[in-house]
Protein backbone atom coordinates (compact mmCIF):
# COMPACT_ATOMS: atom_id res chain seq x y z
CA UNK A 1 0.00 0.00 0.00
CA UNK A 2 1.40 3.81 -0.80
CA UNK A 3 0.40 6.71 -0.85
CA UNK A 4 0.05 9.92 -3.62
CA UNK A 5 -0.57 13.00 -3.24
CA UNK A 6 -3.38 14.67 -5.04
CA UNK A 7 -4.13 18.04 -4.67
CA UNK A 8 -2.21 18.63 -2.17
CA UNK A 9 -3.27 15.65 0.19
CA UNK A 10 -2.09 12.60 0.90
CA UNK A 11 -4.01 9.70 -0.01
CA UNK A 12 -3.69 5.78 0.16
CA UNK A 13 -3.87 4.24 -3.16
CA UNK A 14 -3.02 0.91 -4.07
CA UNK A 15 -0.92 -0.80 -6.42
CA UNK A 16 -2.73 -0.22 -9.63
CA UNK A 17 -3.05 3.37 -8.18
CA UNK A 18 -6.56 3.31 -7.18
CA UNK A 19 -8.41 4.66 -4.05
CA UNK A 20 -8.25 2.45 -1.07
CA UNK A 21 -11.19 4.82 0.64
CA UNK A 22 -13.42 5.87 -1.84
CA UNK A 23 -14.80 8.53 1.13
CA UNK A 24 -11.50 9.86 0.25
CA UNK A 25 -12.50 11.15 -3.22
CA UNK A 26 -12.94 14.86 -4.21
CA UNK A 27 -13.73 16.64 -7.40
CA UNK A 28 -10.50 17.75 -6.89
CA UNK A 29 -8.26 14.63 -6.39
CA UNK A 30 -9.98 13.29 -9.51
CA UNK A 31 -8.91 16.65 -11.27
CA UNK A 32 -5.63 15.65 -10.11
CA UNK A 33 -5.44 12.26 -11.10
CA UNK A 34 -6.87 12.70 -14.54
CA UNK A 35 -4.32 14.66 -15.14
CA UNK A 36 -1.78 12.15 -14.78
CA UNK A 37 -4.22 10.10 -17.38
CA UNK A 38 -3.56 12.83 -19.51
CA UNK A 39 -7.09 13.76 -19.52
CA UNK A 40 -8.52 17.20 -19.19
CA UNK A 41 -11.26 17.30 -16.96
CA UNK A 42 -14.98 18.29 -18.08
CA UNK A 43 -18.03 18.12 -16.90
CA UNK A 44 -18.86 15.35 -18.84
CA UNK A 45 -16.21 13.46 -17.03
CA UNK A 46 -17.69 14.77 -13.55
CA UNK A 47 -21.05 13.51 -14.65
CA UNK A 48 -19.77 10.13 -15.48
CA UNK A 49 -17.93 9.78 -12.41
CA UNK A 50 -20.72 10.55 -10.32
CA UNK A 51 -22.59 7.82 -12.26
CA UNK A 52 -20.02 5.73 -11.59
CA UNK A 53 -20.00 6.46 -7.39
CA UNK A 54 -23.71 6.35 -7.48
CA UNK A 55 -24.15 3.19 -8.84
CA UNK A 56 -20.66 1.14 -6.80
CA UNK A 57 -22.40 3.18 -3.56
CA UNK A 58 -25.58 1.29 -4.81
CA UNK A 59 -23.93 -2.24 -4.77
CA UNK A 60 -25.07 -2.18 -8.45
CA UNK A 61 -22.95 -4.23 -11.07
CA UNK A 62 -21.29 -1.62 -13.83
CA UNK A 63 -20.88 -2.54 -16.94
CA UNK A 64 -19.71 -0.19 -20.81
CA UNK A 65 -23.03 -1.23 -21.73
CA UNK A 66 -24.83 0.71 -18.61
CA UNK A 67 -22.94 3.59 -18.72
CA UNK A 68 -23.54 3.81 -22.92
CA UNK A 69 -27.39 3.71 -20.70
CA UNK A 70 -26.88 6.31 -18.21
CA UNK A 71 -27.88 9.36 -20.52
CA UNK A 72 -24.72 11.08 -19.93
CA UNK A 73 -22.79 9.86 -23.10
CA UNK A 74 -22.70 6.97 -25.65
CA UNK A 75 -20.68 4.34 -25.73
CA UNK A 76 -18.41 6.07 -28.11
CA UNK A 77 -18.62 9.32 -26.35
CA UNK A 78 -17.47 7.21 -23.11
CA UNK A 79 -14.20 5.76 -25.02
CA UNK A 80 -13.82 9.48 -25.90
CA UNK A 81 -13.82 10.67 -22.60
CA UNK A 82 -11.38 8.40 -21.29
CA UNK A 83 -9.15 7.70 -24.31
CA UNK A 84 -7.77 3.83 -23.90
CA UNK A 85 -9.34 1.66 -21.12
CA UNK A 86 -12.56 3.68 -20.73
CA UNK A 87 -13.84 1.49 -18.08
CA UNK A 88 -10.38 1.46 -16.07
CA UNK A 89 -9.47 4.43 -16.04
CA UNK A 90 -13.32 6.31 -15.38
CA UNK A 91 -12.91 3.79 -11.97
CA UNK A 92 -10.24 5.37 -11.03
CA UNK A 93 -10.89 8.91 -11.67
CA UNK A 94 -14.31 8.27 -9.47
CA UNK A 95 -12.40 6.51 -6.55
CA UNK A 96 -13.99 3.47 -6.46
CA UNK A 97 -12.48 -0.29 -6.81
CA UNK A 98 -11.05 -1.53 -9.78
CA UNK A 99 -13.79 -2.88 -12.32
CA UNK A 100 -13.94 -6.27 -12.05
CA UNK A 101 -16.50 -6.70 -15.06
CA UNK A 102 -16.02 -8.25 -18.28
CA UNK A 103 -18.67 -6.76 -20.22
CA UNK B 1 9.78 -4.45 -14.10
CA UNK B 2 6.88 -7.38 -14.34
CA UNK B 3 6.16 -9.30 -17.76
CA UNK B 4 2.88 -7.73 -18.29
CA UNK B 5 4.91 -4.51 -17.83
CA UNK B 6 7.54 -5.66 -20.25
CA UNK B 7 5.01 -6.54 -22.96
CA UNK B 8 1.70 -5.28 -23.33
CA UNK B 9 -0.30 -6.64 -26.10
CA UNK B 10 -0.98 -4.30 -28.49
CA UNK B 11 -3.09 -6.04 -31.11
CA UNK B 12 -5.60 -9.53 -31.14
CA UNK B 13 -7.32 -11.00 -34.25
CA UNK B 14 -9.98 -13.16 -33.40
CA UNK B 15 -11.60 -15.72 -35.65
CA UNK B 16 -14.91 -16.71 -35.03
CA UNK B 17 -15.75 -19.98 -36.95
CA UNK B 18 -18.36 -21.65 -35.54
CA UNK B 19 -22.15 -20.34 -35.41
CA UNK B 20 -23.63 -21.79 -31.94
CA UNK B 21 -24.83 -18.46 -29.40
CA UNK B 22 -21.26 -19.61 -27.09
CA UNK B 23 -18.84 -19.27 -29.41
CA UNK B 24 -20.17 -16.49 -31.31
CA UNK B 25 -20.38 -14.96 -27.32
CA UNK B 26 -16.76 -15.94 -26.56
CA UNK B 27 -15.35 -14.54 -29.85
CA UNK B 28 -17.71 -11.05 -28.44
CA UNK B 29 -16.69 -11.19 -24.62
CA UNK B 30 -12.78 -11.28 -26.15
CA UNK B 31 -13.08 -8.55 -28.71
CA UNK B 32 -14.91 -6.39 -26.52
CA UNK B 33 -12.34 -7.12 -23.33
CA UNK B 34 -9.64 -6.17 -25.83
CA UNK B 35 -11.49 -3.18 -26.69
CA UNK B 36 -12.08 -2.15 -23.18
CA UNK B 37 -8.36 -2.63 -22.35
CA UNK B 38 -7.06 -0.26 -25.50
CA UNK B 39 -5.99 -3.21 -27.44
CA UNK B 40 -6.02 -2.84 -31.37
CA UNK B 41 -9.21 -5.33 -32.00
CA UNK B 42 -10.10 -7.20 -35.48
CA UNK B 43 -12.69 -9.92 -35.37
CA UNK B 44 -12.83 -11.92 -38.08
CA UNK B 45 -16.11 -14.31 -39.03
CA UNK B 46 -15.95 -16.86 -41.20
CA UNK B 47 -17.94 -20.36 -42.10
CA UNK B 48 -20.73 -20.88 -39.72
CA UNK B 49 -19.23 -18.22 -37.47
CA UNK B 50 -20.89 -16.02 -40.06
CA UNK B 51 -24.67 -16.51 -38.62
CA UNK B 52 -23.29 -13.76 -36.02
CA UNK B 53 -23.14 -10.91 -38.11
CA UNK B 54 -25.74 -11.95 -40.61
CA UNK B 55 -29.33 -9.51 -40.18
CA UNK B 56 -31.01 -12.65 -40.26
CA UNK B 57 -29.31 -14.84 -37.85
CA UNK B 58 -27.41 -12.98 -35.68
CA UNK B 59 -30.02 -11.98 -32.65
CA UNK B 60 -31.50 -15.94 -32.59
CA UNK B 61 -28.78 -17.91 -32.12
CA UNK B 62 -28.77 -20.96 -30.68
CA UNK B 63 -26.91 -23.37 -28.33
CA UNK B 64 -26.86 -27.02 -29.37
CA UNK B 65 -29.20 -29.41 -27.12
CA UNK B 66 -27.83 -32.61 -28.84
CA UNK B 67 -24.59 -33.49 -28.71
CA UNK B 68 -23.43 -31.04 -25.97
CA UNK B 69 -22.73 -33.15 -23.46
CA UNK B 70 -21.61 -29.86 -20.85
CA UNK B 71 -24.91 -29.22 -21.24
CA UNK B 72 -26.94 -29.78 -17.50
CA UNK B 73 -30.83 -29.53 -16.31
CA UNK B 74 -31.43 -26.54 -14.17
CA UNK B 75 -30.39 -27.73 -11.00
CA UNK B 76 -27.42 -29.74 -12.55
CA UNK B 77 -28.83 -32.85 -13.27
CA UNK B 78 -27.59 -34.65 -16.82
CA UNK B 79 -29.56 -33.56 -19.75
CA UNK B 80 -30.88 -36.63 -21.86
CA UNK B 81 -30.03 -37.18 -25.41
CA UNK B 82 -33.38 -37.56 -26.97
CA UNK B 83 -34.73 -34.38 -24.49
CA UNK B 84 -32.67 -32.39 -26.90
CA UNK B 85 -33.76 -33.67 -30.24
CA UNK B 86 -37.54 -33.20 -29.23
CA UNK B 87 -39.26 -30.06 -31.28
CA UNK B 88 -38.43 -26.62 -29.58
CA UNK B 89 -36.28 -27.92 -27.15
CA UNK B 90 -32.92 -26.15 -28.67
CA UNK B 91 -34.97 -23.34 -29.20
CA UNK B 92 -35.98 -22.89 -25.58
CA UNK B 93 -32.50 -23.67 -24.66
CA UNK B 94 -31.54 -21.25 -26.31
CA UNK B 95 -33.67 -18.65 -25.06
CA UNK B 96 -32.99 -19.28 -21.62
CA UNK B 97 -29.53 -19.09 -22.07
CA UNK B 98 -30.09 -15.54 -24.39
CA UNK B 99 -32.33 -14.88 -20.28
CA UNK B 100 -28.93 -15.46 -18.31
CA UNK B 101 -26.84 -13.61 -20.66
CA UNK B 102 -29.02 -10.29 -20.55
CA UNK B 103 -29.42 -10.68 -16.63
CA UNK B 104 -25.60 -10.58 -17.17
CA UNK B 105 -26.00 -7.34 -18.57
CA UNK B 106 -24.78 -9.12 -21.88
CA UNK B 107 -26.32 -7.63 -24.68
CA UNK B 108 -27.79 -9.16 -27.70
CA UNK B 109 -25.23 -9.90 -30.76
CA UNK B 110 -26.06 -6.29 -32.40
CA UNK B 111 -25.83 -4.74 -29.68
CA UNK B 112 -22.63 -5.83 -28.62
CA UNK B 113 -20.78 -6.01 -32.17
CA UNK B 114 -22.02 -1.81 -31.53
CA UNK B 115 -20.02 -1.73 -28.64
CA UNK B 116 -17.32 -3.12 -30.14
CA UNK B 117 -17.81 -0.72 -32.87
CA UNK B 118 -18.19 1.90 -30.44
CA UNK B 119 -14.54 1.77 -28.80
CA UNK B 120 -13.07 1.37 -32.15
CA UNK B 121 -12.85 -2.54 -32.90
CA UNK B 122 -12.98 -3.80 -36.62
CA UNK B 123 -14.90 -6.23 -37.74
CA UNK B 124 -14.28 -8.28 -40.81
CA UNK B 125 -16.09 -11.21 -43.02
CA UNK B 126 -14.62 -13.88 -44.40
CA UNK B 127 -14.90 -13.66 -48.76
CA UNK B 128 -14.49 -17.53 -49.07
CA UNK B 129 -16.94 -18.21 -46.60
CA UNK B 130 -19.19 -15.39 -48.34
CA UNK B 131 -18.96 -17.04 -51.37
CA UNK B 132 -19.59 -20.51 -50.34
CA UNK B 133 -22.98 -19.65 -48.16
CA UNK B 134 -24.12 -16.92 -51.48
CA UNK B 135 -24.37 -14.33 -48.73
CA UNK B 136 -24.31 -10.88 -50.14
CA UNK B 137 -22.81 -7.42 -48.03
CA UNK B 138 -26.56 -6.26 -47.32
CA UNK B 139 -27.17 -9.81 -45.76
CA UNK B 140 -24.72 -8.38 -43.16
CA UNK B 141 -24.81 -6.24 -39.90
CA UNK B 142 -24.04 -3.09 -41.27
CA UNK B 143 -21.33 -2.43 -39.19
CA UNK B 144 -18.98 -4.60 -40.97
CA UNK B 145 -16.26 -2.92 -42.64
CA UNK B 146 -15.30 -5.12 -45.47
CA UNK B 147 -15.07 -8.93 -46.80
CA UNK B 148 -11.36 -9.87 -46.84
CA UNK B 149 -9.75 -12.75 -47.82
CA UNK B 150 -7.24 -14.82 -45.34
CA UNK B 151 -4.45 -13.27 -46.86
CA UNK B 152 -5.80 -9.48 -46.05
CA UNK B 153 -6.60 -11.12 -42.75
CA UNK B 154 -2.97 -12.17 -42.27
CA UNK B 155 -1.86 -8.67 -43.35
CA UNK B 156 -3.63 -6.83 -40.61
CA UNK B 157 -2.41 -9.29 -37.83
CA UNK B 158 1.21 -8.54 -38.60
CA UNK B 159 3.28 -6.61 -35.75
CA UNK B 160 4.61 -6.72 -32.60
CA UNK B 161 2.80 -7.99 -29.64
CA UNK B 162 -0.11 -9.09 -31.49
CA UNK B 163 -2.17 -12.71 -30.62
CA UNK B 164 -4.07 -14.88 -33.00
CA UNK B 165 -7.06 -16.22 -31.20
CA UNK B 166 -8.85 -18.68 -32.44
CA UNK B 167 -12.53 -19.76 -31.64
Amino acid sequence: MATKTFAGVSIEVNDDGYLVNSTDWTKKIAADMAKEEGIEITDTHYEVLNFIRTKIGNGENLTIRGIGKSGIVDIKGFYKLFPGAPLKKATKLAGVAKPTSCI
Amino acid sequence: MSEKEKYPLKKVCLICAKGTLEDVYAALVMANGAVMEGIETNLFFTFFGLDGITKKQMNSLHTASVGNPAMRMPGGLAFPTWLGGLPGVEAGVSSMMRKGMEELDMPPVDEFLEMIDAGGGKVYACKLAIDMFKLKKEDLWDGVNSIITIGEFYEMSGGENTQIIFT
